[in-house]
């Protein structure tokens, strides 16, 4: 029982650095933009949380450095492709592959630092229940964050004026300029909210799950939380669970080696990979089920004459 | 105010002349770079662009590491001319390296010199397995060939690990987590003695030879091109797009595997988990800077040599982190994206805002003709595939 409690609060813990991700490329798909930096973005934003967090010692901060970091690396590559019209699978590899590089770069003097251990989290009373209080009721504030962010991004979607406009300008970028929405600057602000999304992502790693930094430890995690918004069909709440799902893989694995399953533990780490390309698979192969869903602009660049 | 404005017709001068203005803008940027680090930025930029060309013994050890760069950027320029994304070269390199490396390790004391060709072979076959995945799980069930390429490179470095930690540790190894050291029959054979450049790189000379007549001599290679530049007019044509999609993945894999290949046979003699270089991802940036041309992806796999050895340079001469490489390498393909939009724009200096009414009816017809002239100069994709659906239903 206290196995399955813990592996639900890994689950949760190990989701949540998907679920931010995700989130913040839900955004900016939704307006037209897919952005295959995140591996980039997350990878600085882990360095510059880690520095952050190393010299400060306050984990906020860290959060916002790694925002900013994801923000600022979101802007270069959305004013290319929003205003130079370059490619947008091959500026999102850029800034992959730059990422790569610059987190390794930058990051080679904290490779020796390790963080403290944090104060564990208790939710007064909550936190106590049996199974229930060590499952959910004693994670990282930005657990619970993922989730309220989640529901806010689907009111911000679904209900309000804002949003209906984002939408418009993922579906429709030519109508919405008739309408006179600045398409350009609407889809900027959406993808530097999505890089900023994803640096938050990549600061909890290092900060918060992992406590260290290493070359290349996002590991994947960034075209993971790209597949995500596909599976989910680009719906926050789906991305959420999906999200879950995820780092319940992820945190099955450990599990599993830990258990001392008899299975070379380089497959078991193949799993979280693996049942992406499953879910990729069963998820695409109705083809009109992702086409009624994906917005109908994106991946197109839009040039307002 | 500064208005892009589309040309024309795209323009020619501009695509061979954007690389250049990218790589000086990327050696203005580390220039600066090397300054912010404290160091003698003459002899930063020397140990990128001049050391590596100072004697024969480093001009074979340039052209050796521009070997597997050529071969890799070769079969991916095929792809991404033909709209496959396939990004994950990488691990078809690893699994050429395995099957190479399987192939190698059954040869006996009494082989031949002429093994090296069925581990190439193995090479071959391996690197077209990992990325047929990619093309039956694209053509079968429509999955997305970027994330499903990708996540393959992290399954081939586990199997690498598997393999390397598990049944093909060299059981003399001292545990260490590598093959046994191929035998000499094995080894990809030498072009000179006293260096290490094999055959390797007139062989990668030969194949870009053999993909500039592909794709601008053959029928084939025409029919492949279509489908990237119009889709819809290659299925007018009754070109198919499930076998254009099968034949780039297929011969990128094959190219890629190759490379691995001729590594793990070649300079590294023995199977480590140190074989993924990230040739396969820089690949992806000399295919894009030699314009997916043969010809300027020779150029420019040897530039990209230049950063690796460079790299490695800065490392033991000025106490700068290998990691530089990537970083240029990242740097030279994000400002090669942007110089780019001059091929198809030219940049206007115009009173703001005085253009919006002078305009009514153009733009349309402006933005479907320039949509043509960057399809027609950087063929992948942009405005014909979104992320999932590949073709008609």
């Amino acid at each position: 029982m206290d196995q399955i409690a813990l592996l639900i609060a890994a689950t949760l813990n190990s989701g949540t650095v998907l679920a931010f991700g995700a989130l913040g490329l839900l955004i900016n798909e939704r307006a037209g933009i897919v952005n295959l930096g995140a591996e980039g973005m997350m990878l600085v934003a882990a360095v510059a949380g880690f520095a952050v967090a190393v010299h400060t010692g306050n984990e906020w901060a860290a959060f916002g450095a790694g925002a900013v970091a994801g923000g600022v690396m979101a802007a270069a590559f959305g004013v290319l492709v929003i205003w130079l019209n370059t490619n947008q699978y091959a500026t999102g590899l850029a800034l992959s592959l730059f990422g790569a590089g610059f987190s390794a770069f930058v990051g080679i003097r904290y490779t020796q630092e390790k963080l403290g251990e944090r104060a564990s989290f208790h939710i007064p009373y909550l936190a106590d229940v049996p199974f229930f209080g060590p499952a959910f009721f004693r994670q990282h504030p930005m657990v619970y964050l993922a989730i309220g962010l989640t529901i806010a991004i689907a009111w911000f979607l679904y209900r309000s004026r804002a949003g209906l406009v984002l939408r418009a300008v993922g579906e429709s970028p030519e109508s919405a300029h008739a309408l006179g929405y600045p398409v350009r600057r609407i889809r900027l602000a959406a993808v530097v909210v999505g890089g900023a999304l994803c640096g938050v992502a990549g600061a909890y790693i290092s900060v918060v799950y992992t406590h260290l930094w290493v070359e290349g430890m996002i590991a994947g995690k960034g075209w993971i939380a790209l597949a995500l918004t596909t599976f989910a069909t680009w719906r926050p709440a789906r991305v959420l669970l999906g999200a879950y799902l995820f780092g319940g893989v992820t945190m099955l694995q450990f599990q599993l080696q830990g258990e001392g399953v008899q299975l070379p533990s380089q497959f078991l780490s193949m799993l979280p990979y693996l049942s992406t390309i499953l879910v990729l698979v069963l998820i695409s192969r109705n083809v009109s089920f992702i086409r009624i869903n994906m917005p109908a602009s994106i991946g197109k660049p839009f040039f307002p004459g | 105010m500064l208005r892009l404005e589309p040309r024309p017709e795209a323009s020619r001068a501009m695509s061979i002349a954007s690389p250049l203005i990218a790589l000086a803008i990327t050696v203005v940027i580390g220039t600066l770079l090397f300054v912010m680090l404290g160091k003698d930025p003459l002899r930063g930029l020397a140990v990128f662009f001049v050391e590596p060309l100072r004697s024969s013994y480093a001009l074979t050890e340039l052209a050796m590491k521009a070997t597997p760069l050529l071969l890799v950027a070769l079969g991916l320029a095929v792809c991404f001319r033909s709209n496959v994304w396939n990004i994950g070269a990488e691990g078809q390199f690893i699994v050429g390296a395995i099957g190479a490396s399987g192939i190698a390790m059954l040869a006996t004391p009494s082989t031949g010199g002429w093994f090296f060709i069925p581990v190439l072979l193995g090479a071959v076959v391996g690197g077209m397995l990992w990325a047929a995945i990619v093309a039956l799980l694209r053509d079968r069930f429509n999955a997305n060939e970027i994330l499903v390429s990708l996540m393959l490179v992290y399954v081939a470095e586990q199997l690498l690990n598997y393999l390397v930690y598990g049944p093909w540790k060299d059981p003399n190894g001292y545990n260490f987590p590598q093959t046994i050291t191929f035998l000499k029959a094995t080894q990809i054979p030498k072009l000179f003695t006293g260096y290490r450049i094999n055959i390797g790189a007139p062989l990668a000379l030969l194949a870009a030879g053999a993909f500039w007549v592909l794709l601008f001599r053959t029928y084939a290679g025409f029919r492949l091109q279509v489908g990237g530049l119009a889709p819809a007019a290659a299925r007018y044509a009754g070109f198919s797009s499930r076998s254009a999609l099968w034949t780039t993945l297929l011969l990128s894999g094959a190219m890629a595997g190759l490379a691995g290949g001729l590594e793990v046979a070649g300079p590294l003699g023995q199977l480590t988990p140190h074989v993924p270089a990230g040739y396969g991802f820089a690949a992806i940036i000399v295919a894009f800077v030699g314009r997916l041309h043969p010809i300027g992806i020779v150029l420019s796999a040897i530039l990209m040599s230049m950063f690796y050895i460079g790299g490695e340079l800065a490392q033991s001469r000025l106490g700068l982190p290998q990691s530089l490489t990537g970083v240029f390498q990242g740097l030279l393909l994000f400002t090669l994206l942007a110089c780019d939009t001059l091929i198809a724009y030219r940049v206007r200096w115009k009173p703001a805002r005085s253009d919006v009414a002078a305009v009514p009816a153009a733009p349309r017809a402006a933005a479907s003709s320039l949509a043509a002239s960057i399809e027609a100069e950087l063929n992948p994709v942009i405005a014909s595939t979104t992320l999932p659906a590949r073709g008609g239903s």
